[in-house]
């Protein structure tokens, strides 16, 4: 039988550490909703979401209360629309479709206005990226994500080139705020639950669970245990409470799979942290003996952090997938907000974290006047770090529109608050502007 | 079905009897049962059996949670699994 102390710590830990169930997110298969007749698409896209996902918040709050722990979002992932919607060209029609479906369960979000252009661009889905500002800024809770790079087909520069444009011209209209719901991915992954860059992909079924946990705030209080210890210790705290957070979320997806009639998908282990106190993933680092975030040996810290957490997950699920890795986002996590206000955390060093973790510069709030090219240039950076290190990396970065260094741009909820950073001030116009593919790089072919 | 009751607060006359009565009358059967004081802290766990209830954990779970506003201590009741998840491999 379980003892005493044992329950005491897992109502610890729910109590005062902040450990919840991020997300649970459906993941449904559009394709049998494609339709010549934009309309008629939009409409069995609505309906299916709806009957399918229709039980999913009050699963959700059933299995919350009978476990004792919180489940704190619960959200939709679909088949990329770029493709669903191909046959009929009725985008918007299908982003509105997706948002009324959301509003109707009553779920968080809804991901999937997605596009896979990581190698080349079909005429439709060119017009399918032309339609993300407007999509995005008439929308309240569907989420975009692009893939433009791999390690199996290199880079696509002409992708890039449109999604730093688009991400302006989206800011424009959505005064910044719907940047936080676009995601620009390299080795985008089919199976994860997180937002903003969840999409049900083309090798999925027609209903999965997938579910992603979070935690922050427990690993940071075991380490706090083991002060001064070596750093062998370290990873093996990190590496059991990884293994008990992770318990936790297979236990739920199990549960709400069985419950949904979906199929049990996977466990997601990334650390996804928040705005509140105690469920940073920065304090973290902090606790392992840096003064603040972005000093010298972050990046290893995180390394130390990413690895263990994922050593102790494996082992406490059958099924592993999404992006599993720590997030560092700026905004949601009130620890590297603080260390960018005091001046210890660049988009340099950002950049440098994102090769050893998942998932990429994410909630980055930049100068409202950061020119198109200039976007498009960092998210060729990142792209190449997921291309060469053959992981996933990922941009969601934010021009702040009217706001300069120094100003803070508020998301509000879970999306948190962001001070703009700055960028270099060097042009890479014409890097950008030649357009074109980047070659796979040679280590691709394994064959 | 098995659930795990706990009750968490400072010390007072009556606590176990208002718990127990409740779930009494939810014909929720206790099972085992222990009480410590730790850090003058009043910690109670029942493994107890809710498959005879008429309710479920989640409508036991709010009857508990009134119960202990009531007399001002915590109140929950959970299913063994996330115990057992945790802490068993």
């Amino acid at each position: 039988m379980i003892n005493r102390n044992e329950i005491i710590e897992t109502i610890k830990m729910i109590d005062s550490q902040n450990l919840d169930v991020r997300t649970i997110t459906m993941a449904l298969s559009l394709f049998d909703c494609i339709d010549s007749d934009r309309k008629k698409c939009a409409d069995k896209v609505y309906e299916k979401i709806v009957r399918k996902a229709g039980k999913l918040v009050e699963t959700g709050e059933e299995i919350a209360a009978e476990y004792g722990v919180p489940i704190v979002n619960k959200r939709v992932s679909v088949t990329p629309i770029s493709l669903v919607g191909a046959a009929g060209g009725g985008y918007i029609e299908l982003a509105r479709a997706l948002d009324r479906a959301a509003k109707a369960t009553g779920i968080d979000f809804i991901g999937g206005y997605s596009a896979l252009v990581h190698k080349d661009m079909t005429p439709y889905e060119n017009n399918f990226l032309e339609t993300i500002d407007e999509a995005i800024s008439t929308t309240e809770k569907v989420c975009c994500s692009v893939n433009v790079a791999s390690t199996k087909s290199g880079m696509n520069i002409d992708a890039i080139a449109v999604m730093g444009r688009k991400l302006k011209e989206l800011a424009e209209k959505s005064d910044s705020f719907g940047c936080g719901k676009v995601v620009v991915f390299a080795n985008a992954v089919e199976d994860n639950p997180f937002m903003a860059g969840a999409f049900n992909g083309c090798g999925e079924g027609d209903a999965v669970i997938n579910v992603g946990v979070s935690g922050p705030g427990v690993v940071k209080c075991a380490l706090e245990k083991v002060k001064g210890e070596d750093i062998a210790t370290v990873a093996e705290t990190v590496k059991k409470t990884a293994f008990k957070i992770t318990r936790v979320g297979q236990l739920v997806a199990r549960e709400a799979a069985s419950r949904l009639g979906a199929r049990f998908g996977i466990v997601d282990l990334s650390l996804a942290p928040t705005p509140k106190v105690g469920d940073s993933v920065a304090h973290i680092l902090e606790e392992m003996g840096l003064e603040s975030v972005g000093a010298a040996g972050t990046t290893a810290c995180l390394a130390i952090l990413n690895d263990a957490v994922k050593k102790g997950g494996v082992m406490a699920s059958n099924s592993v997938g999404g992006l599993s890795g720590a997030f560092i986002p700026v905004s949601e996590d009130i620890g590297m907000i603080n260390a960018v206000r005091r001046g210890a955390l660049s988009i340099e060093k950002l950049e440098a974290m994102t090769a050893v973790c998942s998932v990429g510069l994410d909630m980055i709030a930049v100068p409202g006047s950061t020119p198109a090219e200039v976007l498009s240039a960092i998210i060729a950076d990142e792209c190449a770090i997921g291309v060469i290190n053959n992981k996933t990396t990922a941009v969601r970065i934010i021009p702040a529109m009217g706001k300069e260094v120094g100003d803070t741009i508020n998301f509000g909820g879970l999306l948190g608050s962001a001070p703009v950073m700055s960028v270099s001030r060097f042009s890479p116009k014409a890097f950008i502007s030649r357009g074109g593919h980047v070659p796979a790089p040679i280590h691709s072919n394994r064959n | 079905m098995k659930a795990i009751v706990t009750v968490l607060g400072s010390d007072k006359v009556g606590i176990i009897a208002a718990v127990t009565g409740e779930l009494a009358r939810l014909k929720v059967n206790i099972e085992d049962i222990s009480q410590t004081l730790m850090q003058e802290h009043f910690v109670m766990i029942m493994m107890t059996d809710v498959s005879k209830s008429p309710l479920g954990i989640k409508e036991i779970g709010d009857k508990l949670k009134a119960v202990g506003e009531n007399i001002g201590v915590d109140i929950r009741i959970q299913h063994e699994d996330i115990f057992n998840s945790m802490h068993r491999i």
